[in-house]
Order: structure tokens, then C-alpha cells, then sequence
């Protein structure tokens, strides 16, 4: 749905270039939701502008919807933004409009005569739950009700995509959650295509089904949630299951991830019995992830390397991805 | 000297005074419609026109956006440098072309609004400015023309700004209004010279302080509750 090609993107002069986007590709699938995390200043907030071409690459191509926009005259721009949604983090209403006003600016924008104007407002308030705040302003709402306006504003013209730059980043705990479980239910019920940027592990584990962790204007790594959790040194899949510091001394840790249906297994339990190895739990954690439910557990094994390496084969003949976090004597 | 125990003194200045204010309010109230309109327009080009603005490249050209930005920057500023005095003697020919004449309560309302419009537009173009570019961006991503972005998004979203430096230029203008009444321009001015100046009346001279205040004032509070009601901050 969309495909972002060798995109570059350099801000500043010549003397102090700033390479906000450094050969950035990357693809996301129709009906996905997709996260990008990374720290402030690794070029997120750039990355996604290019999508709806708020910022123009310096090279490379963005197409969404099988149309290439970067090849597009202003003109037909214009049309092309026009299905493609976005939020904002901080946003970005009209004080001046009321929800409705606000709502309905994206269809006067588009051409929308005024009876379906009102008939559609009225349809995308009620599907973010805001109908009884359509003559509010937007100062005397909360800031999770700001974002429902921002989303309902961002569908009123029934795009396919929508772009999301931080759009909990300004939300408290409990309201982000409100947000997301809406944004996942768009998903769903619309088949609506999102591309959503953060900071915060939890966003992406949360909804998201694919995921790339960028840096310094790169993408270090992406692909699909329960693929990069399977993925040996996968700093997302660390991310996602943050299992704390390793403990003093020499001994062999290993990481045990479970994807789907093994998540059942007794490992601990099997590994004792097979190879008598009594092992130590270190850490674990459980999450359903990209729709699956998964975990890892972080396991200090006693022994010798010879029995250590029989443990592992075994687990990995079984399925499971082990990493060797360290590598003891 | 006018004796104000003199029968029909009162009824007389009654007269004088409704007569100049009807001829001040006229003149300000023609000069500030022409300036809403040239002023907003003029006040939107400085902002859209300048560098990062929405139409930064018109028929996608920078050279053409310097220009009509520097052009427009450069008449704004030399309407805002010239001291009105000098401006309403300056503008004596201009006036007599446009009009035939160059004195009288019209032919005042020349460099009245001559004064008004750039004193407007850099008031507007503060105004715009002041409006979130993060509401700019959200238009963007709307597919928004320009046309669209500026009327339905930046100017919408500095009304009460809008208003407020309306209110300003209003109360300035009430003065500059008494000023043109020196050279025949009619209105309040023109009382408080021919009156209190060259007849000394006190009297007259207190009665046009009185009104011109109360103008001033009457065009403040309207305007404070305008700005106010169309504030939904
Ligand atoms: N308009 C701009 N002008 C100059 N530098 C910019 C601009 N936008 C972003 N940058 C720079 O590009 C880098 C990436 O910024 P951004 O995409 O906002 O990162 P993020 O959203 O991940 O925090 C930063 O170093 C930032 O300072
Ligand atoms: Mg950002």
C-alpha cells in the first residue's frame, strides 16, 4: 500500500548538512498497521511527512496506492493527499471550528455539497464516539477527545491510509490505550491501512503488525512482529520483551523465544529432564504480539559447553529461537 | 471670542458637533472598508509570499515570490514611515486627480486610507503569522489549494487577532481624521480650529474632546467583545 524507495532527505546547508533520511525503503502491506519507533531526531517525524509528501524527497520515489506521488503535478497532489489521512500529536484542530466544523472541513476541502456533508459528519463522529461533542470546541475538549476529532477529521473523505506522527505522544496512559484500541478497530472494521510513528515499545506492541526501528536517518531493522521475534539479535524483539541486565559472572545465558503455539511448552521443565540441567529463570515475559501470543525467557544453564550445546540444538530442532547472550566457560 | 450666554449657543453647537461627527464617522468608516479589503489582502501577501510561505513560489517561480514579496514589504514600510502630516500634503496632487479636488470631508478619505492600509497590513500579517503552522500542515494533509488554505484555514484561524488590530487602526485614524480637518477636511478637527483654535472657544474645544473619546472608546469596547465572542480558545 505504500512503498518508500531509496527516499533521501537532507535539511541544512551544504556546510552542516542534516541527513534526516539516509536511503530509507521500506514497504507496508495493505490493511497492516505499522510502527515506526525510534528517538527523537531519528527522522520519523520526516519519514512519514514524505509519505503524504508534506516534505519532498530529495531522491528516491513514495508511492501509496500503486500511484507514484513523487511523479505527480502539484494538482494531482492535491487529490492524492486528499486519500491519504494523518494525525498529529499535537492535533492540530481549528479553534475557530467547532468538532463538526472541524470534521467537515476535510469534505469542503474535497468538494462535498452540503447535505452529505452533515450526513457524513455525523456517520464518522458517531464511529469515534463524539457525537454528542459535534458544537464543542475543540478548547473544551480532553485531549483524547482532540484526537478523535484529529482521526474523524483525517477519515471523513474515506482515505485508505492514515499517517499517525505521534498521535498518543501527548496522551496519558490510559487515554493512549483508548486511542490505539480505536485505531485497531478502524483497522479492522475499515480495512484502513496505518502507518503510525512513535517513541514508546509499548505503542508498537500494542497494535502494531509490523514494525522498523530507526536511526540516525536509517532503518536499521523492520518486518513483520512475529518474524522479528524469531529473529536471532533483533533489537526490536528486545524491545519488545526487555528482560534487564545480564547478572555477574561467567555463566551461559541464553534467550528462549516463543512464537504462537509454542508458548505452551514446558522448556524449563524439559530441559531439566532430558539433560538434567538444573536451570535458572532469569527472566520471562508474555505478550500477545502482532495477534500472537509469544514470550522469551532469559535461562542461566549450569555445565559443561558439551551439555549446553545439546540443550540448544534440541530447543532449536523443537521450533524455539535461542539466542546465547553470553557464552560461558 | 463666542459668548456662550448668547441665545442659540447651545442649539448651534448641538448642530456643529452631530454634523462633524457624522462627517468624521463617514470618513473613517469608508476609509476602514477600503482598508479591510486592501489591508487583508496586502497584510495575507507579505505573509504567504515570504520565504516558507504557502505561495513562496507563485506560477512556481522564487524569483516571482522575492519580488512581489519585497515589492509589497517595500510600500508597506514607506506608507508606515511617513509621518501623516507629510503624507496628507504629499498626496495633494494624487488626490485632486483622483477626485477633482483635493480638499473637503471626501477627498480626506484619500490619504486617510493611504495611511490606514499598510498600517492595517502589518497588523493582519502579525495576525497570520501568529497562527499555528501545525494547523498549515493539517490543511496540507487535507489536500488543501492555497485559496483554500488561507480562506478556510490561516485567516478563519486569526480572527480575533484580526479584530483586535482592526480596533487599533480604528482609533487611529479617529486621530488622523481630526488631523486632516486642518487642511479642510471637515469633521471633528475642523470644529476644534475653526471654533476653539481661531474663535477660542473653550467650550467647543471640550465638546469635541468629549465626543471624540466617546468614539474611541464606543469602537474599543465593540471591538475587545467582537474579538472575545470569536475566540474559542
Ligand atoms: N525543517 C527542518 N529543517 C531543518 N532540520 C530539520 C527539519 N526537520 C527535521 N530536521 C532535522 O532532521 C532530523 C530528524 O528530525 P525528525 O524527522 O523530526 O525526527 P523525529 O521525528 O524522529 O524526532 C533532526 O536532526 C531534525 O533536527
Ligand atoms: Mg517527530
Amino acid at each position: 500500500m505504500i512503498t518508500l524507495s531509496s527516499v533521501t532527505k537532507t535539511f541544512g546547508d551544504a556546510a552542516n548538512p542534516v541527513r534526516a533520511l539516509d536511503d530509507v525503503s521500506l514497504s507496508v502491506a495493505s490493511g497492516e498497521i505499522f510502527g515506526v519507533i525510534g528517538q527523537s531526531g531519528a527522522g520519523k517525524s520526516t519519514l512519514i511527512r514524505t509519505v503524504n509528501l508534506l516534505e519532498r524527497p530529495d531522491s528516491g520515489t513514495v508511492t501509496v496506492a500503486d500511484r507514484e506521488l513523487t511523479a505527480l503535478s502539484d494538482r494531482e497532489l492535491l487529490q492524492a493527499r486528499r486519500e491519504i489521512g494523518m494525525v498529529f500529536q499535537q492535533f492540530n484542530l481549528l479553534d475557530s471550528r467547532t468538532v463538526r466544523g472541524n470534521v467537515e472541513l476535510a469534505l469542503e476541502i474535497v468538494g462535498v455539497e452540503r447535505r452529505q456533508r452533515t450526513a457524513r459528519t455525523n456517520e464518522i463522529l458517531e464511529l469515534v464516539g463524539l457525537e454528542h461533542k459535534a458544537q464543542q470546541y475543540p478548547a473544551q475538549l480532553s485531549g483524547g477527545q482532540k484526537q478523535r476529532v484529529g482521526i474523524a477529521r483525517a477519515l471523513a473523505s474515506r482515505p485508505r491510509v492514515l499517517l499517525s506522527d505521534e498521535a498518543t505522544s501527548a496522551l496519558d496512559p490510559e487515554t493512549t490505550d483508548s486511542i490505539l484500541q480505536l485505531l485497531r478497530s478502524l483497522n479492522k472494521e475499515l480495512g484502513l491501512t496505518i502507518l503510525l510513528i512513535t517513541h514508546e515499545m509499548d505503542v508498537v506492541k500494542s497494535v502494531c503488525d509490523s514494525a522498523a526501528l530507526m536511526s540516525g536517518g536509517r532503518i536499521l531493522e523492520h518486518g513483520r512482529l512475529v518474524d522479528l521475534l524469531s529473529q536471532p539479535g533483533s533489537q526490536l524483539a528486545r524491545g519488545l520483551f526487555p528482560l534487564g541486565e545480564l547478572p555477574e559472572g561467567t555463566s551461559t545465558v541464553i534467550d528462549v523465544t516463543f512464537v504462537g503455539l509454542s508458548s505452551e511448552r514446558p522448556v524449563v521443565a524439559q530441559l531439566a529432564r532430558t539433560h538434567h540441567l538444573d536451570v535458572g529463570l532469569l527472566g520471562a515475559a508474555m505478550e500477545t504480539i502482532g495477534g500472537a501470543q509469544s514470550g522469551r525467557t532469559r535461562l542461566e544453564l549450569p555445565g559443561t559447553i558439551e551439555q549446553h550445546t545439546a540443550a540448544i540444538d534440541d530447543l532449536r530442532a523443537q521450533g524455539l529461537v535461542v539466542e546465547i547472550v553470553r557464552s560461558g566457560r | 471670542m463666542i459668548d456662550s450666554n448668547a441665545p442659540g449657543f447651545w442649539p448651534q453647537l448641538f448642530d456643529t458637533l452631530l454634523k462633524a461627527t457624522g462627517e468624521t464617522l463617514y470618513q473613517v468608516g469608508v476609509t476602514m472598508l477600503i482598508t479591510l479589503i486592501l489591508g487583508l489582502a496586502l497584510g495575507t501577501l507579505l505573509v504567504v509570499t515570504d520565504r516558507g510561505g504557502i505561495l513562496e513560489r507563485p506560477f512556481g517561480s522564487i524569483v516571482a515570490g522575492r519580488i512581489i514579496n519585497a515589492v509589497t514589504q517595500t510600500v508597506v514600510n514607506l506608507g508606515r514611515s511617513i509621518p501623516f502630516i507629510i503624507l496628507m500634503i504629499a498626496l495633494i496632487p494624487f488626490t485632486r486627480l483622483l477626485l477633482g479636488s483635493a480638499f473637503g470631508v471626501t477627498a480626506a478619505i484619500v490619504p486617510l486610507t493611504v495611511a490606514a492600509i499598510p498600517f492595517y497590513a502589518r497588523i493582519v500579517e502579525i495576525s497570520l503569522r501568529e497562527v499555528n503552522e501545525g494547523l498549515v500542515e493539517a490543511g496540507h494533509s487535507l489536500g488543501a489549494t492555497r485559496w483554500q488554505l488561507v480562506l478556510k484555514v490561516i485567516i478563519p484561524e486569526a480572527v480575533p487577532g484580526l479584530i483586535r488590530g482592526f480596533t487599533t487602526t480604528v482609533v487611529s485614524i479617529v486621530n488622523y481624521s481630526a488631523i486632516v480637518g486642518a487642511i479642510g477636511g471637515g469633521g471633528l478637527g475642523d470644529v476644534a480650529i475653526r471654533y476653539g483654535h481661531q474663535r477660542y472657544s473653550v467650550i467647543h474645544i471640550v465638546a469635541v474632546i468629549i465626543v471624540l473619546v466617546a468614539i474611541v472608546q464606543i469602537v474599543q469596547v465593540v471591538g475587545a467583545r467582537l474579538a472575545n465572542r470569536m475566540s474559542h480558545r
